[in-house]
């Protein structure tokens, strides 16, 4: 198994949001992505869970399959007005082992049940998702990927407008999916969340700032060149020569 | 004595009259493929669609009548395919263009019923173009009882089967692209088949009443039911309903059947508006006293 960047360039309207980032992510552990705003954090992302297209480069991921693969948006784009109850939204989760057609036996959702269980949620199988708060809805994600059973789980801010009791309720989540060998790659906007769940840390700034063990990359001269990096911004940018310098 | 009464209102008219059974079969066979597609496209946000792709369908009919006349399988052909090419034309556009779905839909459906018009009085007299747009279910013969059975079946059969994809995509799109579902296919599948409806329901209640018998009774559902299930039912028992007694009232007051069934199926939806257990005007304003917790 492999998880590497390999010259990955993702741009908006020519714009690079992710520019010429290389690296390998350490495997069965967590790393968080950590930078300001705009430093192309959500954009590595999705371009790893495969929803933006590299202008450049690509995203390795070796010996995991779709299945091994789960990823929590950073505002999900789920109609909550919809006439669907927590277990319904949990056991979509099943997909891979039902696909379209198949059936959801007993064993299946038992294990909905239990990751209820395991979220806190368990009185809340028949609510409607519409009658959750924001922290509750964020539990039901969270049972979710437990449900998927995945390798590789990417989070994008999954801890915005989510109350502190929440936040370390999920974090143990993150902190159990480690012992059991999953590799969590999430964005984060809290340093002490980092340095307390996550030895590894990828700094961004458009660019790969530093990659590595966490405490070694949070350092100041980092982070102030990872602010630099991601203000400077032209609207008349010429184009990067960097791949033709490379070939 | 009362009995008497209800029969002679209610089902002496389909006892007597062959064509009145026929509206009926044919309603109740629009009402089981037409609701459950309102409903879907409801949820997806996409009321307005139906509308669009009802405008959609007119220039294949009339191209249908322009070659064939009034024949039916001409223009269900004929509007089946320009219903499927605005769909596709706009899934395309969305696709590869920044053009949002909506704003597609729009361009295209207004091209699309431009031309309808401009066929129509280059052809024929505004007859045939009323025909068109308001139909007349008790004319339904069997070829189109056929038609509409026929869609009806076809519509169940494969919403039975891509149900779960078609329900997830509008629930978390995002998800389902992420497990490589195959949003983009469920999709189009879906708009063939409310294009499917449409076509069927023209003949009997016209490409504009099609639309309101799909869309009308899936906006009553959802002000009673809180599943997706109860939805179904409400819908298609609404769609059944206003069916059966828009007939009943066209026929005792003698007034046309299509707007008949369709203000019908309004009536439903008004008042509903008001008394809807699910978010209806008068259970919101009287709370139920709430829980402990």
């Amino acid at each position: 198994m492999k998880i590497a960047l390999k010259n990955l360039t993702v741009s908006y309207q020519r714009h690079p949001a992710v520019h010429h980032a290389s690296g390998e992510f350490v495997l069965g552990d967590a790393t968080a992505i950590f930078g300001p705003n705009g430093a192309g954090k959500s954009t590595l992302l999705k371009a790893m869970m495969g929803a933006l297209k590299p202008d450049a480069g690509a995203v390795e991921l070796f010996g995991l399959a779709v299945r091994d693969l789960a990823y929590l948006p950073q505002q999900s784009e789920i109609d909550r007005s919809l006439p669907v109850s927590v277990t319904d939204l949990v056991a979509t989760g099943l997909w891979h082992e039902s696909g379209a057609f198949g059936r959801m036996g007993r064993p299946a959702l038992a294990r909905v049940a239990h990751a209820l269980e395991q979220v806190g949620l368990s009185g809340f199988a028949d609510r409607p998702i519409s009658a959750l708060s924001s922290g509750q809805f964020q539990r039901v994600l969270f049972a979710r990927i437990l449900v998927q059973d995945a390798r590789l789980i990417l989070l994008d801010e999954p801890f915005n407008a989510v109350d502190a009791k929440t936040t370390f309720d999920l974090l143990e989540l993150v902190r159990q999916w480690k012992e059991e060998g999953r590799t969590v790659i999430a964005v984060l906007h809290d340093y002490e969340q980092v340095r307390a769940y996550f030895p590894y840390t990828l700094l961004m700034g458009r660019e790969v700032i530093a990659w590595g063990e966490t405490d070694t990359v949070l350092t100041d001269a980092n982070l102030r060149r990872a602010v630099d990096r991601t203000a400077s911004w032209h609207d008349k940018a010429p184009v990067c020569q960097t791949d033709e310098e490379a070939a | 004595m009362i009995w008497q009464t209800i029969y002679d209102f209610a089902f002496a008219p389909f006892v007597e009259f062959s064509f009145m059974r026929r509206a009926l079969v044919a309603c109740i066979a629009l009402a089981l493929g037409s609701a459950p597609i309102g409903l879907l496209l409801v949820m997806r946000r996409m009321s307005l669609m139906g509308d669009a792709m009802s405008h959609a369908v007119l220039p294949g009919a009339a191209i249908g009548f322009m070659l064939a006349g009034l024949s039916l399988p001409a223009m269900s052909l004929g509007g089946f395919v320009a219903g499927v090419l605005v769909a596709i034309l706009a899934g395309l556009a969305t696709r590869y263009t920044s053009v949002k779905e909506d704003a597609s839909f729009a361009a295209f459906y207004l091209l699309s019923l431009a031309a309808g018009v401009l066929l129509v009085s280059v052809s024929g007299s505004n007859v045939d173009l009323m025909h068109i747009l308001f139909g007349s279910v008790l004319a339904v013969d069997d070829m189109a009882l056929l038609l509409v059975a026929g869609v009806a079946s076809v519509t169940l059969t494969m919403l039975a089967i891509i149900w779960r994809p078609l329900l997830l995509e509008c629930l978390d799109p995002v998800f389902l692209s992420a497990v490589r579902g195959g949003g983009q296919w469920w999709h189009q599948l879906f708009l063939l088949l409310v294009v499917l409806n449409l076509v069927a329901g023209f003949q009997a209640l016209g490409t504009l009443m099609a639309v309101g018998l799909m869309m009308l009774p899936a906006i009553t559902a959802r002000l009673w039911a809180q599943s997706v299930g109860g939805m179904l039912l409400w819908s298609v028992s609404v769609a059944m309903l206003s069916g059966f007694g828009g007939l009943l009232l066209s026929y005792h007051v003698e007034l046309p059947s299509g707007p008949s069934i369709i203000l019908l199926a309004g009536l439903f939806y008004l008042v509903s508006l008001l008394v809807g257990s699910q978010g209806g005007a008068l259970p919101r304003y009287i709370r139920a006293r709430h829980f402990e917790e």
